[in-house]
């Protein structure tokens, strides 16, 4: 096995790398696509910590909750691709700091 | 129970009747009378009141053969609270049954001669549907005064006695929108009232004889209350003197005695046979038989029983005197009504019991004919008037005849002739030479009249011996009372013989006047029949009525040392007492006749008394001037005083000052002052109103965080998961 050889903590700091590169993406883009673009890559970076794992330790549990992941982030997508349709039509934006009506 | 046990004929139990059977004639008449007729009508009232005396004559039956001892008939449960059980028994024993057979039998005859009476005066009075109402009344004065005497507690006594005073105030006002002479006026009116009045002074002195007899005895009932007499006077014998007083106030309310009879003479505004049957025979006897029923109390407080004989014998003499002035047919009999319920007063009071009983049923006899052939004349009179009038309208041109208009007597003598003036067919100087024109009315008032005189052999000679014989016995001042007063009964009578039936008609409707019919008569007729046999129920020798009574009654006999000329007896007849009452009776009806009957009245002449006697006569003619001195001594005192409480105290003080300015005035302050601005405003307001506050400034706060940017709200759920991360890494 060729990446046999490469140790956990590779794909640990990868992931968390990922993650980190989507939550910066989350709280400081405007852009709603873009946000929803690093919430994907934080799913991801989630999916990848599992895998390492999973692979560790010669378990499938981690492999098939990837699964699991991977399905309800396609969810998602339909349902927040809907959304930002939807706000596109009215606001003609998709600018999320523009979305403040529930302001208190 | 145990009293069931002693109920030995099966006759007894038909006692309810006698209340129940009125009560269904006078639903019947109530029901279904608008439909039924005059005849009908009165027949059931009749019939009512008939089947009460068959019923009373067959309870007297059962009694005669069950020896006479006293039978109590368990009927309902009444009363029954805590201690108080007051049950509605009836009471069959001879002193009731005797009241019964009065009243059922005097009221039977009565009902039948109203039929004839009330079908002329509904129509003299135009008002033919209130014959109904009348028999409806009498029927439920049967029964009340029934109940009355069958009752075997005070407070049963109490209802029918209550009862009997609101059938005598519905009666006085039958006619309650008119005075006697049928003009409208509120004088009918206000004699009910008087009534009702006079009585309530007399209903309360009863109350409180009956709520002192349950305080100090513990019951009401006849038979425990008498069983513990004894005891009580030996322990309290000021309680037994103050109910026997309490009960005198009664008396003299229900039976007209000094000084409560005012009421008397004006319940005459009530129909004839209302007067005959109510305010002579029966209701009025029954502050007598109250005493008569309380025998065992009386005897055991002797000064009681003076001070009752002494105001019987006062009114006696009393209302004897004031009949000798009065003009109106129907108030000499009412004043002779209030003397001779004075002698009966005076006998039970003296102990004499069984002597008052018998005076009570032979008065009940002739002064029921009394009246009612007075009301016989009365209505000879209006047929007369009428008869007249109907005449006088076909030929207008004849004269007006001189008209003796109901003036008060004071301007007796001038004869006016306005045409307004109303014609008064009870006063006795528009009448005179009746004796032609309605014989047969005639010769029965003569009956009654020699009965009521106390003339051998009429009824009121035996009982009202029997009477001067136990005073003169007992108390000879009582007995110089009732002499006089039996002297004054007989002028007066006298008088209303000559000057009613003798002499020239005063009067065109007089001279008119037309005889009644069977219907009136008859009734009469068997009236006067007991009147001059009814002293065959007590004859001396046998005393009947005496032995009858005493199964109820008994009496210790009292050792009295007796004058020499009143040991004399006949079989209990003293020859000199009968003998002087006889003689002192002639004496006075020969007077009558040499002031009345030797030179008739004329038309418009005075009185022939009123010369001779002047102020005297001036005062038997206003009645003493008594109604005069209740007016200013009680009326226009309790007038003032009723005024000035209702003005100065009641509205015044009362509502101005205490009600406006006290209390609504103290509850304005505390509503204003205390609970709205410092409880309401100051302390509950201020209290929710600073927990709204605390909860604005709250949320003023917190909305900052609302800031309304999507990133801001994601960084701070990053910043929650590191802290909770932290938190487990840490832990």
């Amino acid at each position: 096995m060729n990446f046999g050889s490469i140790p956990l903590t590779y794909y640990l700091v990868l992931s968390a790398a990922l993650f980190t590169m989507g939550a910066l993406g989350v709280l400081i883009r405007r852009n709603a696509l873009i946000i929803f673009m690093s919430v994907e890559l934080m799913l991801n970076a989630a999916n990848l910590a599992f895998v390492a794992f999973a692979r560790q330790y010669g378990v499938f549990t981690g492999q098939l909750f990837v699964f699991f992941v991977m399905t309800v982030a396609a969810a998602e997508v339909a349902v927040g691709l809907a959304l930002i349709v939807a706000i596109f039509r009215t606001k003609h934006s998709i600018d999320v700091d523009q979305m403040s009506s529930l302001k208190g | 129970m145990l009293l069931s046990e002693t109920t030995t004929s099966p006759l007894f139990s038909l006692v309810p009747l006698i209340v129940f059977l009125p009560v269904l004639g006078l639903l019947v008449n109530m029901i279904f009378g608008g439909r039924m007729g005059e005849k009908a009508v009165g027949a059931v009232a009749s019939a009512a009141s008939g089947l009460a005396f068959v019923i009373s004559v067959l309870l007297g039956i059962a009694l005669w053969t069950g020896g006479g001892e006293a039978t109590v008939v368990p009927f309902a449960e009444w009363i029954k609270i805590g201690a108080l059980d007051i049950p509605w028994n009836f009471r069959v024993d001879t002193l009731s049954v005797t009241m019964m057979l009065v009243v059922s039998g005097v009221g039977t005859l009565i009902h039948i001669y109203a039929i004839g009476y009330m079908h002329e005066d509904v129509r003299f009075k135009q008002d033919e549907k209130r014959y109904r109402r009348f028999f409806v009344f009498m029927n439920l004065f049967i029964a009340m005064m029934m109940i009355l005497v069958s009752g075997d507690s005070y407070l049963m006594l109490f209802v029918g006695w209550e009862g009997v005073g609101l059938c005598s105030f519905l009666l006085i006002g039958f006619w309650y929108e008119m005075d006697t002479l049928g003009r409208p006026s509120w004088a009918n009116s206000n004699a009910a009232i008087k009534a009702m009045i006079a009585n309530r002074i007399g209903d309360f002195g009863f109350l409180i004889a009956g709520l002192t007899m349950f305080w100090a005895f513990g019951s009401v009932q006849f038979g425990q209350v008498f069983g513990i007499a004894e005891e009580i006077a030996a322990a309290q014998p000021g309680i037994i003197l103050a109910i026997t007083l309490f009960m005198l106030i009664g008396v003299a309310g229900k039976s007209a005695q000094i000084p409560l009879y005012v009421w008397l003479p004006d319940a005459m505004a009530g129909p004839t046979p209302v007067s005959a049957l109510i305010h002579a025979a029966t209701m009025v006897t029954a502050g007598v038989y109250l005493v008569a029923r309380s025998w065992p109390l009386y005897s055991l407080a002797p000064n009681a029983q003076y001070i009752v004989a002494m105001v019987g014998a006062v009114t006696a003499l009393f209302a004897a005197t004031i009949a000798v002035g009065q003009y109106d047919i129907k108030k000499v009999l009412a004043y002779s009504t209030i003397s001779q319920l004075g002698f009966m007063v005076a006998a039970v009071g003296m102990g004499a019991f069984a002597a008052g009983m018998f005076h009570l049923v032979t008065h009940a006899f002739f002064k029921a004919l009394l009246f009612l052939s007075a009301g016989s004349v009365i209505l000879g009179l209006e047929r007369g008037h009428h008869h007249l009038a109907h005449h006088n309208s076909s030929a207008a041109a004849a004269p007006t005849p001189p008209k003796d208009g109901h003036t008060p007597a004071g301007h007796f003598g001038s004869p006016s002739h306005h045409e307004e003036e109303v014609f008064d067919p009870g006063d006795m100087r528009n009448m005179g030479g009746l004796r032609k024109r309605m014989p047969v009315t005639f010769w029965l008032y003569i009956i009654g009249t020699l009965a009521l005189a106390g003339i051998f052999p009429f009824a009121g000679f035996w009982s009202k011996d029997e009477i001067l014989l136990d005073a003169a016995k007992l108390h000879p001042e009582i007995y110089i009372l009732l002499a006089i007063a039996a002297f004054f009964t007989a002028f007066y009578m006298g008088r209303q013989i000559w000057m009613v039936w003798f002499g020239k008609p005063r009067h065109a409707a007089a001279e008119h006047a037309e005889e009644s019919p069977k219907v009136i008569t008859v009734p009469l007729m068997v009236l006067a029949g007991l009147s001059v046999l009814g002293g065959a129920l007590n004859l001396p020798g046998l005393h009947t009525l005496t032995r009858w009574l005493e199964h109820t009654i008994e009496l210790a006999e009292h050792e009295v040392h007796l004058a020499a000329w009143l040991q004399i007896s006949w079989g209990g007849l003293n020859p000199l007492v009968a003998l002087l009452s006889t003689v002192l009776a002639l004496l006075a009806i020969f007077i009558s006749w040499l002031i009345y009957g030797r030179k008739p009245l004329e038309t418009g002449q005075k009185d022939p008394l009123k010369k001779p006697l002047g102020f005297i006569f001036t005062g038997m003619e206003n009645k003493w001037f008594v109604d005069e001195i209740y007016s200013v001594v009680f009326l226009k005192p309790y007038a003032a005083i009723s005024r000035f409480l209702a003005d100065v105290i009641d509205w015044r003080f009362w509502h101005d000052w205490f009600h406006d300015k006290v209390i609504a005035g103290t509850y304005q302050w505390i509503s204003r002052t205390v609970l709205d601005l410092r409880v309401d405003q100051q302390g509950i307001d201020a209290f929710f109103n600073g927990l709204g506050e605390l909860t604005k400034r709250t949320s003023a706060g917190l909305r900052r965080l609302q800031n309304g940017f999507v990133r801001s709200y994601a960084l701070a759920v990053l910043f929650g998961v590191i802290a909770i991360l932290g938190y487990l890494l840490i832990r």
